[in-house]
């Protein structure tokens, strides 16, 4: 499932749900809902326990196997859904297929680089097993220049490198592909 | 739980034994991944240079968290088997020691805080101190390329959560063994000093190597759908490729025939391993069930 996928389907209620879940955003980088992150999976009512008790089971995938946010996502789904008043909530986490930051949506990608965040490259670009390859060509989400320099493949959370500019000099996070 | 296998030879039920054999699998790889985090989490504000710093307590945690899915799947799987038997087969698996209080459910945090050193079925490599950022990155660096052909066995593991988190990991992996190469080649061919730590650590940590392809019994019971010792190859083929580009390969070569170290699969352990889980297990211990 991915953002694409979404606009095929839909009750009034699957939509409703896929509305609360758009304003969930990633405690890491709040700029981000975890639809834009390309986590939920899917969305399953479940028959109501009893009248009023709306059930729903949501099913995300998580980003890296030690992302710390995660719990703090799972507890924010359920905090929101009880807010509009959805009584049983199960939230199951799927590790297969695993996650690709080819599930992120565009307009994800685009509120990162506002934000300051390089966006992910196709996946299919990073497959280069060469050491010290530098294959991708990433974007400074400041200046646009395409002159940057890796200085980490491991930045301030599991998801990110860390890069610098070599036109403006701003080091800058990039979202690395997954 | 008795560190050799002896128990489980008693057992007449074949499909009790090889749900055993598969919990003790998943515990074993779930320990190497724990017990090599908490290592390399050590580094955690000591690290060389902060971007270094940063990036191997990233990977302790990438390792910690596939530790996690690793343990609940276990956990998941002994609660089952749990309630599913009532017999001799039950106190097998509960003897897996978890305090009175907390003895409702086996859990990921009583799988990682509440057994004892004889119970840890990590790899012996993993426990062994970090010493220096030489041993720490060859460390990394063994145990990423074995993690990296092992895991690309398991993903296509007939368990489909094995495979899975198996699958997951490998992304994770895949940037482990990049990034310890490439460090493994500064250093060898950095300074005289750094060169010089280098070899010292392959003379260290390369008899912990030998147990990689040496299967465990439970690990033959587990049907793992390969043969372990296959991939020694591959991992060889791998390991003097970097080194020889490290200006490692002589140093590499001095370890020909030199004693295996083994016995970390089947809870025999080496004097490191107590002090470990001292300071892992110290909170729950002290404060059984504590939450912040």
């Amino acid at each position: 499932m991915n953002q694409n996928d979404q606009h095929i389907i839909f009750s009034k209620q699957e939509k409703e749900i896929w509305d609360i879940l758009e304003t969930v955003a990633d405690p890491e980088i709040p700029v981000l809902s975890v639809i834009d992150l390309g986590i939920i999976r899917k969305v399953t009512l479940l028959p109501a326990t009893d009248p009023g008790a709306n059930s729903v089971e949501i099913f995300i995938t998580p980003t890296y196997s030690g992302c710390p946010a995660m719990d703090a996502i799972n507890f924010d789904i359920r905090l929101k859904l009880a807010e509009h008043g959805y009584k049983n909530i199960i939230v199951t986490s799927i590790l297969s297929p695993a996650w690709t930051t080819d599930w992120m949506s565009e307009a994800g990608k685009e509120k990162l680089k506002v934000y300051g965040i390089a966006p992910p490259n196709p996946q299919q670009i990073v497959c280069d097993t060469r050491l010290f390859a530098e294959s991708e060509a990433i974007e400074c989400p400041l200046c646009n220049s395409y002159h940057t320099k890796l200085i980490s493949r491991f930045g301030s959370t599991a998801c990110k490198a860390l890069y610098q500019c070599q036109d403006c000099k701003e080091p800058f996070d990039y979202f690395k592909c997954h | 739980m008795p560190a050799g296998n002896g128990s489980s030879s008693e057992l007449k039920d074949p499909a009790v034994s090889l749900l055993l054999s598969r919990i003790s699998y998943l515990i074993h790889l779930a320990d190497t991944n724990l017990i090599l985090a908490q290592r390399n989490a050590e580094w955690c504000g000591h690290g060389p240079v902060l971007e270094q710093d940063i990036a191997i307590t990233n990977i302790s945690l990438d390792l910690l968290g596939q530790a996690r899915n690793f343990y609940q799947y276990a956990a998941a799987i002994i609660n089952i088997k749990s309630d599913i038997s009532a017999d001799k087969t039950e106190s097998e698996v509960r003897s897996i020691s978890i305090p009175e209080n907390k003895k409702a459910t086996v859990t990921e945090d009583s799988l990682a805080y509440f057994r004892t050193e004889r119970e840890f079925k990590n790899l012996l490599i993993t426990e062994l101190p970090k010493v220096d950022w030489a041993h720490t990155i060859l460390r990394q660096f063994f145990c990423s390329v074995y993690q990296y052909l092992l895991y690309g066995q398991l993903q296509k593991n007939n368990d489909a959560q094995l495979a899975a988190i198996a699958g997951k990991s490998i992304k994770e992996i895949i940037y482990h063994v990049k990034w310890s190469s490439e460090w493994v080649i500064r250093l060898g061919d950095g300074t005289e000093e750094s060169h010089k730590r280098m070899v010292r650590a392959i003379e260290n940590l390369w008899p912990y190597t030998g147990e990689f392809f040496v299967p465990a019994d439970y690990e033959n019971k587990a049907t793992t759908g390969f043969d372990l010792n296959s991939l020694k190859q591959s991992w060889l083929d791998k390991v003097i490729t970097i080194l020889e580009e490290a200006t490692l390969g002589a140093a590499l070569k001095k370890m020909d025939f030199i004693f295996m170290q083994s016995g970390g699969k089947t809870g025999i352990h080496t004097e490191h391993m107590g002090i470990i889980l001292a300071e892992l297990q110290y909170l729950q211990r002290t404060y059984p069930g504590a939450e912040w």
